[in-house]
């Protein structure tokens, strides 16, 4: 079926067809400005709704990937090559959802330069699309990297005070990053002799190749996740973000660091994963620990989430490298959740920012009283943030603790610490934002939440409550890729003893 | 010797250069006896004889060797002279809007850049050292007067005079290189040459000969250390001209390298690779930090466009059919990102005549979105970041070196990609995150069509040309091997 066959190219590309659009819109007055709104709108809605078709005539019981393309291009080494699997499927729709959302809260607070704002959001999702669709590897080093520059550009123009240097650090730091993958991935087409995914996760790397591809891929994906101690670039591109870039930061570009390990790390180097699984488990439970005391003492608001998406990403690395059901399924559904937890706090942010355009926790308070309705959403989603049983932030944490006590108790117990270290930041923030005496004349003719905010955050407290009660749409879409991917990786490690 | 010419069809490989040399003579008469007022007659003539030419090149291929072996028409060749025509093309091309202010209204502008590019030609085509001096000759004398072509201007004729003197100490270089060559070897003529060194002969005069034609070329690809020139004449010489410079001359340079060490001295390829190798990264390395300081945009293209020759020596360096392949893509992704920036900076002109300096963009995405965003994309291009035609031009270069097991190289290539990002991301930056502070004039349409052409195909090279351009250059690396 043509559609069935293409959807994954129609997914991806058409926000750029969007953009086109937007581009050529005519004039600069008010009806022109709400006319990109709207295209933008339209088009990040219509792929939403493409990503969910996508998802229903998905099979998860099918291992292998699909609504395959595969076409040699250029110079018969990189290919046009998509489709997904169990692993990759939701963040497509995770994308899919979020995007719409990001063209809703700009709507209003997004007065400059329109026009560019959307074209590169728009790009933007064309590329995030990209990374978790593709199948060749150079195409998802292509689009891994291509992010760099929309989100350069969306930090650098709409962000705050600091918002040059927070830019740079941005695309240095990922920059650098990178580029070894870049060669990384050079060598790995010579030695297996092409770039299609599918056939590089049949190949066997020998064991002195893998550590050095291994670490070539953990500089990359270590710093996009990020993981301590190189995260500096996070909390400052957080910080200066407008609330979309700063939704779209934590929700989807960190998790595809993830991603990254999962779909390469693991399974095509798994001799070297196992050989630095102690070492990825200290730098997660460090930034599990690090990152929530810094947390604490943060006076921004921004900056504390910032932080505590860092100390939520110790959780997905140390599931990914435990390795089995647990871990990995936990790992990704911690992705998924946080994706819309953390978007959703951010989007809270910007609600309130929007009205006060301050960031600072100190120009805030007994907010409870003006917004009862506000109050309630940040509630929840805060209780997510710390993992409360009930939502779907506890799901995620609770399988990678569950799978890191199989491998190591003294690593599970230092990370169970980080929960309640969550806790006190996150319920630290809410009491001072949120509760006390409405003192502040400022705060006195603040208006709760109006309809489009609502459209916005409704839908997310929805999920993350359904999803704490209900995981099981989740989990079992990535099930049996999960399962296959462990089998696998612990039959060519066993594969290697029993050389040895 | 018996002369292979035997009729008038049998000279059919050289016919682009005949009729080019032809054109150029008539056009010489026409601008003499004609006086002021057909000067752009004669520019529009000139463009015309260069499309014309090339489509021949194009349309009608014919592969040969001419001039008892001084002359060789491949499809590499003709690779080659497809980029040179267009630098030329379109280094006239955006001339015609600025040629009043540059001093380029004059007819011998056109004709000087018709012999500099027939020049260009020879060189790509150059199967011999004798043929090789004279092409290479034809066009650095052009050059040398075109650099100075704007008269009245101190900055131009310094430039002229500079690059004069260089480019006389590296002809030297390179006279002395092929004497030696010539002394130790008995031939001048490539393959001859090829089936001497290939005897196992590495006597000291010939890898000296062989050192002293590297340096004399690598003066000509501006590739450090013998890059000290580039800087002062890109930013004294007329625009149009630098946009000339920045483009032709490298092609056809970097042809005549490839040529000379992949025919001529493959057996010894460990000989020449190294310094190949040292060119390389000193011209990255050096390029990214030395950038860094500068102020004015086309010295800052300046130390871009020997860092870029670095990157395309990568290439070269891996000595293989990927890594030749990989050059000639490069030089083509190059030359359309560097015509496309010429053609911004020429159409940023405010009521103080055409800007220069980096600090002038500052807000240029509000007062001109096309031409900001256009250079945005081009300056992304050039650090290489994907999806864009620079990163895949890195990717083929890189590729080889990878396969050639050049680790170091390319791992000092990419820091030194990385680094060099400052640089372009500040022009980035200043149009696109600082407020506007100047008016700027209309674009001239010609500019306008050449900027978007050469956007177009950078933002769309993986789905429009990338692959066509890979099998394009990979016939052509082939017929090097």
């Amino acid at each position: 079926m043509i559609f069935s066959d293409n959807i994954l190219s129609i997914i991806t590309y058409l926000p750029l067809i969007g953009a086109l659009f937007v581009l050529v819109v005519p004039g600069k007055d008010e009806v022109a400005l709400n006319n990109m709104r709207r295209i933008a709108l339209a088009t990040t809605s219509v792929t939403f709704v493409l990503t969910l078709i996508m998802w229903s005539m998905f099979d998860p019981q099918n291992i292998n990937f699909q609504f395959v393309q595969n076409h040699e291009w250029i110079g018969n080494v990189i290919g046009y090559r998509v489709g997904v699997d169990g692993i990759s499927v939701l963040f497509v729709v995770l994308t899919g959802l979020l995007m719409p959302m990001c063209i809703l809260t700009s709507w209003d607070s997004v007065k400059k330069r329109v026009r560019e704002y959307m074209i590169a959001f728009l790009i933007l999702e064309t590329l995030m699309m990209g990374v978790f669709t593709t199948l060749d590897l150079a195409m998802f080093y292509v689009f891994f990297e291509g992010g760099l520059i929309p989100m350069f550009l969306i930090i650098g123009i709409w962000g705050g005070k600091r918002r040059i240097q927070a830019s740079y650090k941005f695309f240095f730091y990922t920059f650098v990053g990178s580029v070894f993958m870049l060669l990384a991935i050079m060598a790995m087409y010579w030695q297996a002799g092409t770039l299609d995914i599918t056939q590089l996760l049949k190949f066997k790397f020998s064991p002195e190749i893998q550590i050095w591809l291994w670490l070539a891929f953990f500089a990359s994906f270590a710093v996009k996740m990020p993981m301590w101690p190189f995260h500096r670039w996070l909390p400052e591109a957080h910080v200066e973000a407008p609330t979309a870039g700063s939704v779209i930061l934590a929700a989807i570009l960190l998790k595809m660091g993830g991603y990254g390990f999962l779909r390469f790390s693991l399974p095509m180097f798994p001799d070297a994963s196992a050989y630095f699984a102690n070492f990825v488990f200290v730098l997660s439970v460090g930034a599990i620990i690090v990152t929530s005391l810094i947390a604490l003492v943060q006076t921004d608001i921004k900056k504390l989430i910032a932080y505590s998406s860092v100390a939520h990403m110790g959780f997905v690395t140390m599931g990914i490298f435990t390795a089995n059901i647990y871990g990995v399924q936990g790992a990704i559904f911690q992705m998924i959740s946080h994706g819309f937890i953390s978007g959703a706090l951010f989007l809270s942010v910007g609600v309130i920012y929007d009205r006060m355009h301050t960031r600072e926790i100190s120009a805030y308070g007994g907010l409870v009283e003006r917004m009862p309705k506000y109050a309630f959403a940040f509630m929840v989603f805060t209780m997510a943030n710390v993992g409360l049983p009930g939502t779907s932030g506890f799901v995620g944490e609770f399988l990678t603790l569950i799978a890191i006590f199989q491998v190591n108790v003294w690593f599970a117990a230092i990370a169970t610490l980080g929960v309640i270290l969550s806790a006190a930041y996150a319920l630290w923030l809410y009491r001072r934002v949120i509760f006390g005496a409405l003192t502040k004349d400022s705060l006195k003719s603040i208006l709760d939440l109006n309809l489009r905010e609502k459209v916005v955050i409704i839908p997310l407290l929805i999920l993350t409550i359904l999803f704490g009660f209900y995981p099981a749409p989740i989990l079992d879409t990535i099930a049996p890729a999960v399962e296959a991917l462990v089998s696998n990786y612990s039959q060519s490690l066993s594969a290697v003893v029993i050389a040895h | 010797m018996k002369s292979d010419i035997v009729d008038f069809a049998s000279l059919a490989p050289a016919y682009p250069e005949l009729i080019l040399v032809i054109g150029a003579m008539v056009l010489l008469m026409l601008g003499v006896f004609m006086k002021k007022d057909a000067t752009a007659s004669i520019a529009g003539i000139a463009i015309g004889l260069l499309v014309a030419v090339g489509a021949l090149i194009l349309v009608f291929p014919s592969n040969g060797v001419l001039f008892n072996g001084a002359f060789i028409q491949d499809d590499f060749a003709r690779y080659m002279k497809m980029l040179v025509i267009g630098g030329s093309v379109f280094a006239l091309v955006l001339s015609v809007s600025s040629a009043n202010e540059n001093g380029l209204d004059k007819f011998e502008y056109s004709v000087l850049m018709l012999l500099a590019t027939l020049g260009m030609m020879m060189m790509v085509s150059a199967n011999d050292l004798m043929s090789l001096y004279i092409g290479l000759e034809l066009q650095a004398l052009s050059l040398y007067i075109l650099a100075a072509m704007k008269r009245q201007s101190l900055k131009a004729t310094e430039a002229g005079l500079k690059y004069f003197v260089l480019g006389a100490l590296s002809s030297g270089m390179l006279l002395y290189g092929a004497s030696l060559v010539y002394g130790f070897t008995g031939h001048t003529q490539f393959d001859e040459i090829a089936k001497v060194v290939a005897l196992g002969d590495r006597s000291i005069g010939l890898v000296f000969g062989l050192v002293f034609l590297l340096a004399g070329l690598a003066f000509k690809i501006s590739a450090v250390p013998f890059h000290m020139w580039t800087p002062d004449v890109y930013e004294g010489a007329p625009t149009p001209v630098t946009a000339f410079f920045a483009t032709a001359p490298k092609v056809a340079a970097m042809a005549l390298l490839i040529r000379l060490v992949m025919d001529s001295f493959e057996p010894i390829s460990s000989d020449w690779q190294q310094v190949v190798i040292f060119l390389s990264i000193a011209s990255m390395v050096l390029a990214a930090f030395a950038g860094i300081g500068q102020k004015n945009l086309k010295r800052l293209i300046a130390y871009s466009s020997i860092g870029h020759v670095g990157f395309a020596l990568v290439g070269l360096s891996a000595g293989s059919l990927v890594g030749v392949q990989g050059v000639a893509i490069y030089m083509a992704v190059y030359v359309t990102m560097t015509i496309g920036l010429f053609a911004c900076i020429l159409s940023l002109k405010n009521n103080n005549g055409y800007v220069e300096d980096i600090s002038d963009l500052a807000g240029l995405a509000q007062t001109r979105p096309l031409v900001a965003g256009i250079m945005a994309v081009l300056m992304f291009s050039l650090i290489g970041l994907p999806p864009l035609a620079g990163f895949f031009a890195k990717w083929h270069v890189f590729l080889a070196a990878i396969e050639a097991n050049l680790f170091a190289l390319a791992i000092i290539g990419v820091l030194a990609s990385a680094v060099s990002a400052f640089y372009y991301l500040r022009v980035v930056k200043t149009m696109f995150f600082d407020e506007p502070e100047q008016e700027f004039a209309a674009v001239p349409s010609e500019l306008k069509f050449v900027m978007i052409l050469s956007g177009f195909l950078v933002i769309t090279y993986y789905l429009t040309v990338g692959s066509p351009l890979a099998d394009i250059a990979r016939t052509a690396a082939t017929s090097l091997f």
